[in-house]
């Protein structure tokens, strides 16, 4: 789809063109171009089945596309078979050797590329994992999270163009998980290779990466930096899918300079010109979409407090969850039902509660538009993993 | 298998009652059908054959215990040929049939599809006749006009086998490799399917992660798939070296009385001299024998753990 930027230093690029996987009638991946600069941390992020698994394993190696071809930096490694490429793989669960020790499994990559003296280089890798300890035993008397640094290991030790991970953080408890979140962060900037992570969580990719491309049926839905995607999502997939979006059917009322007037139930919401991907001619549908967390809560009786210039809706509450840092509420509303909004639990307003009748107001600059073909419902289930 | 992972603990029943006398002897009472079908038809013949080997006398004048062990001394000087011989077949046969047993147990764990059921079937389908018949037809396949013979005589392979001392003359049947082929032929299902278990039971991930880790699918096996494949080759081995070393009737319908095993010996002592004692003797000295060479097996293959 797009290139991501154009460095000089390639050796480490993984470059996809028009990389296709069907499996009988099925396809897997669809025709897929993608560049993934050397040193960089992309991640893959999709719900299970969208195609994210197969192209990883395009470029390992371990299965073969349909169509298209897969370089790294110059070299065409389309038809090499996995044991002749420069890339090295942390499997989901691992797939440590169990009849070998943990000294042994680090080793493997080194000893078949025949290299005699692995003692001292083995010894560093398991130390950077902090296994040194444990070099002597086998897999399955360790944790799953010292697994998964053996897993790690063993790839790093053999020094590869590009990492491939694969939801390797998926069998770990989620403290375990946001451990080794950070400590991959760290061994990535210390090595300086290229990891291509795939995950179907969205907190994940957005922690660890610093590009995400967002997956959906086997096309890539959109690409870019996480803050990027999350404020300036092109479709209702990538809206929905990436944390949690209010949606809001709305009709293209006027243009006024930088900006697009819309009518919506009964009232008017301005969306800047430049955050809309979708077609705005007067009358034309559009999708009008809103982060919970930007949205302010004011109650009826306060609403002439509410500064001007500010998109507004009127509605009830309809629930509040408190969870510590914040409330979430569900606001019904004549424009939108369940719209979602989070709130700061800063100065809590002790009328808002089930019931209360609620104006809802937040900057034109946060509001974004999308087309309203879309399904407005893409990539909602799929969130809650 | 002691890759078993501990149980949990059981955890706490809870305390109403003490816990009842019957529940306590439940384990007990569940074994004793099998505790009492291994005394009767296993514990006392062989404390009965025990004895019998180390009597004295004669069929008219009735036998006595004499404590004579000298009669373990003689058979085994007496018999050592067929001993050798029984060890040598056996192990030939076994290798063969690991030879023979590992690709097809292979390709039935990672590469038969929907085919694996079919082939598994394939592969038990023998048993569904019986032992004797299915070793009288080689005699048919061997047969001394037949077209394998024929087909060996045109390529030469007799003039090789019979330098080697396998067969004799132009002739497979009533030799070494008769029997041999028969052993292996009989005893290929006790190979394939542990086979066949401990390579179903490897992860295909292995084979990926190997291969991505520099491993040709050579080394791949070499290196991953055989050593964890080790336990179903041990009780492979063992499954059809044991039965083969103390098997006659392969010997009986397709050797001679030049290839006569152990297992020949100690049927004709039994039921046709009607020497008891040689004939218990000789069947102590194989069961030793053999467990001998299984515990020797088995620490060399470093799979105690495994098995």
């Amino acid at each position: 789809m797009t290139d991501v930027t154009n460095k000089n230093d390639n050796t480490g690029d993984v470059r996809l063109s028009g990389i296709s996987k069907t499996y009988g009638g099925f396809t897997a991946v669809h025709p897929l171009d993608l560049t993934v600069p050397q040193g960089s941390f992309f991640a893959l992020l999709g719900a299970s089945g969208c195609g994210k698994t197969t192209t990883l394993r395009m470029i390992a190696g371990l299965e073969e596309p349909t169509s298209g071809t897969v370089h790294l930096g110059d070299q065409d490694v389309t038809r090499l078979p996995p044991y002749k490429r420069p890339v090295n793989t942390v499997f989901q669960s691992y797939a440590l050797f169990p009849h070998l020790d943990i000294f042994e499994n680090v080793a493997f990559g080194l000893r078949r590329r025949g290299i005699k003296s692995v003692k001292k280089q083995v010894e560093d890798m398991l130390e950077l994992v902090q296994l040194g300890e444990q070099a002597r035993k086998k897999p399955h008397q360790l944790s799953g999270g010292q697994q998964q640094r053996v897993a790690v290991a063993r790839a790093l030790i053999n020094h590869p163009k590009v990492l491939l991970l694969d939801e390797p953080l998926g069998a770990l408890d989620l403290k375990l998980r946001r451990q080794m979140q950070l400590e991959l962060k760290r061994i990535q900037t210390e090595v300086g290779i290229t990891f291509v992570h795939v995950t179907h969580d969205q907190e994940e990719a957005m922690t660890m990466a610093d590009t995400v491309a967002v997956m959906n049926a086997g096309r890539v839905e959109q690409l870019g930096a996480p803050a990027d995607l999350y404020e300036n999502p092109k479709t209702t997939f990538v809206a929905n899918f990436l944390g949690t979006s209010n949606l809001i059917e709305a009709e293209v009322d006027t243009k006024s300079g930088d900006d697009i007037v819309l009518k919506a139930g009964g009232g008017k919401l301005v969306l800047p010109q430049a955050r809309c991907t979708a077609p705005t001619t007067t009358g034309g549908k559009v999708l009008v979409g809103v982060r919970p967390e930007k949205i302010s809560l004011a109650h009826a009786d306060d609403a002439g407090e509410i500064p001007e210039g500010r998109n507004r809706i009127t509605g009830t509450i309809a629930d509040a969850s408190f969870i510590g840092v914040s409330t979430q509420y569900v606001i019904d509303s004549p424009v939108c039902p369940e719209l979602a909004v989070y709130a700061q639990n800063v100065d809590r307003d002790a009328r808002l509660v089930p019931g209360a009748e609620v104006v809802l107001h937040w900057a034109p600059a946060h509001t974004f538009g999308l087309d309203a073909a879309q399904d407005i419902d893409a990539g909602i289930q799929e969130e809650a993993v | 298998m002691a890759t078993v992972t501990e149980a949990p603990p059981l955890a706490p029943a809870p305390e109403k009652k003490p816990p009842r006398k019957r529940g306590r002897w439940t384990p007990y009472l569940l074994l004793l059908p099998g505790l009492a079908w291994l005394f009767v038809f296993f514990a006392l013949p062989m404390v009965y054959q025990a004895s019998t080997s180390i009597q004295t006398g004669s069929l008219e004048q009735g036998y006595e215990v004499t404590w004579h062990f000298s009669t373990y001394w003689d058979a085994l000087t007496e018999y050592y040929p067929q001993f050798l011989r029984s060890v040598l077949y056996a192990g030939s046969a076994t290798v063969l049939c690991l030879l023979l047993g590992y690709p097809l147990a292979y390709l039935i764990a990672f590469r038969a599809g929907r085919w694996r059921n079919l082939i598994m079937i394939l592969v038990i389908a023998p048993f569904f006749t019986s032992f004797l018949i299915r070793t009288l037809a080689w005699k048919t396949i061997l047969a001394d006009n037949g077209p394998v013979v024929e087909a060996l005589n045109t390529l030469h392979v007799l003039d090789v086998t019979s330098w080697l001392g396998m067969t004799v003359g132009d002739r497979v049947l009533a030799t070494p490799l008769a029997v041999v082929c028969g052993l292996t032929y009989n005893f290929l299902p006790f190979m394939i399917l542990p086979l066949y278990t401990s390579l179903e039971r490897i992860d295909p991930r292995l084979h990926e992660a190997a291969n991505d880790l520099y491993a040709k699918p050579s080394t791949t096996f070499r290196k991953v798939t055989f050593p964890l494949s080790m336990p179903g080759v041990v009780s492979g081995t063992l499954l059809t070296f044991i039965p083969a070393a103390g098997d006659y009737v392969n010997a009986d319908l397709l050797g001679s009385t030049d290839t006569r095993m152990i297992g020949n010996v100690i049927q004709s002592q039994f039921l046709r001299i009607l020497d008891y004692p040689t004939a218990a003797a000789l069947s102590f000295i194989l069961m030793f024998a053999i467990l001998i060479m299984v515990t020797l097996y088995i620490r060399k293959s470093g799979t105690e753990d495994l098995v």
